[in-house]
């Protein structure tokens, strides 16, 4: 056994290829999502706090919510449930309008609205508040027409969770998600794969080792080559992009190796299922790497997806994963909040293994 | 030790002339000196134990990589210069045939044949004719991994000479085949030179040494005897190709 | 002695509707070096694999050092040392990585079983810290060999141990393989050339899943049943056709540097052959009787099955 995980490291620290990919694509990565994503909102859910409830205030959200891009989720009353609203994860942007607000705008011709957005998703943020900035202008200029000193609307704006909007935040999560689906899964798939083409294989098989054995020497170096990736990320994250870390590193890390673990057996499940290191690799982009990019709300936010996609997002386990760390490191959440998405993971985790002991054959799968 | 037959250079019928052929990697020479010329229409067995060199100067002579020094010329034209010549005018089939299991026999027949860009009716009437010959016609539009691997080889063998080219290259052609295949393919082999084609042949099994005319056997990198079998066999006192390849690589092994 | 060390009975396999194997049996017995004859597609692989516990047989049973290759595959995978077809080694580790590695798969050591190695590893040991994928063709063979030794097995499984390998990398395996037929270890060998028969104790003939004869080569050739002649001709590429036109012809085929030819007629003499191929205007006729080699019977049982298979 422990020749077998010597055997295997020797394997990885000899290829100077997986070098590379274990441990340029971290950095590589980082950089290249931290500069070049942009996506698109759609519907998204606001609520609105209006403490003054006058006709003003009222033509106001009646235009924000027939303007399409928004959809009401939740009427609030008090500042106290802002903070909640947010932690729920479902609104995305709070509108408030401040007491008297028509009665100030005719006294003193200005008038104060907030508008708070959840900015752990920033690009998201950014667009939802520029959408609103606009329509607000728009009334403001139709219903002024007349008026001759210009009244003015002044508006306030909060970027919750991510003050700074800093978009590489967003991107982090996402990266570490792909990077662990990456190394643990297409690694371990192309190495099994690769014993069956050379037939090094049979001659295992035909050893005293048994399947589980094979698997777990094959699985202990990338669990721990995943884990120092992850940890690298984080760093180069800190010292880069002065991210923090909000949650509790201990639970991040923890979870990370859940996902590992699950993507590990991904991997030798897809290994079970081709014969050549090219298939392996074919199957691990397309069943691992695209979903994992497309599918998982790291690039393109899932409630903007047709229906379709959006359930089967939910097959997804880097989903669950990115959702969880979201909450770890961008919102400082505890376990509390998401022990619904880590049970997934668990489930999904114990079903792969399950697959992929029951598929290693003892012998060869024809 | 060569006879005054091996060392005649320049004859009109002569495909292929190599002079002082070198090729090195780095400190490792590959192939040193060879000096030997192939007559249009022979069968010209080429030898050697794996890591001799064979491959390398094979490589070189199909145009696939340049020599590093020596004169040679194929089919008429220089390798360093007209290798797009010489790829025209050559065929070449390996151990791993390279016909497409996925395609019918007629398709792969007509993918070689646009490669080599011959018109469609050419291409038509060398199916007609190939098929017939091999009395496969009936087969024509099977999909080749249906079919037995002794066909396989011989339809590897019909595609590379499809272009009528003047020089064929084999390269082990007859790996792991049975005996009775083995046979019905140097029948393939003979008839083809019998009609003018040139044949440059490397093989693992030595009784397939004794169909070449002549035998030329590698050493570590150098041509070490070439002749016809019966000539080889009576210098060598041997009774068999075998047995003259064993002493010849024997000799070499006790001396390093 | 003469205990099994192979017992199989009626094995059967199918790919996709194709018969790999037709119901075969044989006895291998122990310290016995048996080998396993036949071109490609034969059936020598799949009938590897089942011995070796990789594949289930559809029907028949086989037991391996006395163990069932089905319900006690984990014992028979103790006491066996396989080498398959293209087993390439791990390139990336040097020699002694593979072997080590080997060694301890099987929980044991190089230096455990050294003297059992040392005649094959000896040779390739001074180039222990090179890479496999750096060694030459007969040196990876001699490394997969010592690989497969290196746990000390019961039965050794050699599937195709010397394809593509030169003529003098070949004579020196099997150099190999008599001394470890020495130390008692039953070697059981597949391998397409038919030569290599000669040097197995028994052999068992195989063509498309069957076995054509399992005997020594000596029986084999004895059985052989016909004259042979080697006929040759100073025109050797007619040759063959003028033989045909022979009224009762068996069989023409090339040889070697010569002809061999079979006549239904047990009286046929060499005198009749060199008197029908004057008439047919073939000068320098050569005609001796030879003793058959194992690859003219292999061609002359693929005849009769082929005749059988007409027939049926």
């Amino acid at each position: 056994m422990k020749g077998f995980v010597l055997k295997e490291f020797l394997h990885i620290f000899r290829d100077r290829r997986t070098m590379l990919i274990l441990f340029g694509m971290p950095i590589v990565q980082v950089l290249l999502f931290g500069f070049a994503i942009t996506n698109e909102i759609n519907n998204a859910q606001i609520a609105i706090l209006d403490e003054s409830k006058d006709e003003m205030t009222l033509a106001i959200t009646d235009k924000i919510l027939s303007s399409g891009y928004f959809h009401l989720a939740s009427v609030l009353t008090d500042r106290n449930q802002i903070e909640p609203a947010f932690r729920e994860g479902v609104i995305k942007e709070v509108v408030i309008f401040e007491p008297n607000f028509s009665q100030r705008f005719g006294k003193e011709n200005q008038a104060h609205m907030q508008i708070i957005t959840d900015a752990s998703d920033p690009n998201t943020a950014n667009l939802l508040y520029n959408y609103t900035n606009a329509i607000i202008r728009d009334y403001t200029s139709k219903s002024t027409q007349l008026a001759t000193p210009p009244i003015q609307i002044g508006i306030e704006t909060t970027m919750q969770y991510n003050p700074e909007l800093k978009g590489v935040f967003m991107f982090v999560p996402g990266t570490i998600t792909i990077l662990l689906m990456l190394i643990s899964a297409m690694m371990t798939s192309i190495s099994i794969a690769r014993e069956k083409e050379l037939g090094t294989l049979e001659v295992l098989l035909v050893s005293p080792l048994k399947p589980w054995q094979i698997i777990i020497g094959k699985v202990i170096p990338y669990i721990l080559l995943s884990f120092i990736n992850a940890v690298i990320i984080l760093v180069l994250a800190y010292s880069v992009f002065a991210m923090p870390v909000r949650g509790s590193l201990v639970l991040l890390l923890l979870e990370s190796i859940l996902f590992i673990v699950m993507a590990l057996s991904l991997g030798i499940f897809i290994s079970t299922v081709s014969k050549t290191q090219q298939q392996a690799m074919m199957l691990s982009m397309f069943v691992l790497m695209l979903p994992t990019i497309l599918l998982s709300g790291f690039i393109f936010p899932i409630e903007n997806m047709p229906l379709p996609l959006q359930i089967i997002s939910n097959i997804n386990p880097s989903r669950w994963f990115i959702i969880i760390i979201k909450n770890i490191m961008l919102k400082g959440l505890g376990f509390g909040y998401f022990w619904k998405e880590t049970l997934i993971l668990v489930a999904m985790a114990l079903f792969f293994v399950a697959m992929s002991v029951k598929k290693f054959n003892i012998r060869l799968s024809k | 030790m060569q006879t005054p037959d091996l060392i005649k250079q320049n004859e009109p019928n002569h495909v292929i002339e190599v002079n002082n052929m070198v090729k090195k990697f780095g400190d490792f020479v590959a192939n040193d000196k060879l000096s030997f010329f192939v007559r249009q229409g022979e069968i010209f067995g080429f030898l050697g134990a794996n890591g001799a060199g064979k491959t390398t100067a094979m490589k070189i002579l199909c145009g696939l990589s340049a020599p590093t020094s020596g004169e040679i010329n194929v089919a008429g034209f220089d390798v360093y210069r007209q290798t797009d010549l010489i790829k025209k005018n050559i065929g070449y089939m390996s151990q791993k045939f390279s016909l497409y299991e996925d395609l019918t026999i007629r398709e792969n027949f007509r993918f070689y044949g646009g490669i080599y860009g011959l018109k469609n009716a050419e291409i038509k009437e060398r199916i007609a004719y190939l098929l017939n010959r091999l009395g496969l016609m009936h087969a024509a539009d099977k999909v080749l991994k249906e079919i037995p691997l002794g066909w396989k080889q011989k339809l590897a063998f019909s595609v590379a000479i499809m272009h009528r080219p003047k020089i064929v290259f084999l390269d082990e052609p007859t790996g792991g085949v049975d005996p009775v295949t083995r046979r019905q393919f140097w029948e393939l082999i003979y008839e083809a030179a019998n009609d003018g084609l040139t044949v440059f042949v490397t093989t693992h099994y030595m009784d397939e040494a004794e169909y070449c005319e002549r035998v030329s056997i590698m050493v570590d990198g150098r041509i070490e005897a070439l002749d016809t079998p019966a000539r080889l066999r009576e210098k060598y006192q041997a009774a068999s190709m075998n047995e003259v390849f064993l002493k010849l690589a024997r000799i070499k092994k006790s001396e390093s | 002695m003469n205990q099994v060390a192979v017992d199989m009975r009626e094995i059967r396999k199918s790919y996709n509707g194709t018969r790999a194997l037709n119901d075969i049996s044989v006895h291998i017995h122990q310290g016995e070096l048996f080998g396993f004859i036949g071109p490609d597609g034969a059936g020598k692989s799949t009938l590897f694999h089942i011995l070796t516990t990789l594949l289930l047989p559809d029907a028949g049973t086989a037991l391996v050092g006395g163990f069932d290759t089905v319900r006690e595959y984990g014992k028979i995978r103790r006491i066996v040392g396989y080498m398959p077809g293209r087993f390439s080694l791990y390139q990336d580790l040097t020699v002694e990585e593979n072997l080590k590695f080997f060694a301890g798969i099987f929980k044991t050591t190089i230096a455990e079983n050294y003297h059992l190695i040392k005649d094959i590893y000896g040779q390739i040991e001074p180039f222990k810290n090179r890479r496999a994928g750096q060694l030459s063709g007969g040196m990876k063979q001699k490394l997969a060999l010592s690989c497969a030794l290196v746990h000390k097995p019961e039965i050794l499984f050699l599937d195709e141990p010397t394809t593509g390998v030169d003529a003098v990398s070949r004579k020196e395996f099997w150099e190999m393989l008599q001394r470890l037929k020495a130390q008692g270890i039953t070697i059981i060998v597949s391998t397409p050339y038919m030569d290599e028969a000669a040097l197995c104790d028994r052999v068992a003939l195989m063509q498309k899943g069957d076995f054509m004869a399992i005997n020594t080569p000596e029986v084999i050739v004895a059985n052989f049943g016909y004259r042979l002649f080697a006929v040759k001709s100073a025109l050797m590429y007619p040759l063959p056709a003028a033989l045909e036109a022979m009224p009762d012809t068996k069989a023409v085929y090339r040889f070697g540097d010569a002809v061999h030819y079979l006549n239904t007629h047990e009286d046929k003499s060499a005198e009749d052959i060199i008197r029908h191929l004057q008439v047919h205007g073939h000068n320098e006729v050569t005609v001796n009787q030879v003793n058959p080699t194992i690859e003219d019977c292999f061609m002359l049982l693929m005849k009769k099955e082929e005749t059988a298979d007409a027939n049926t």
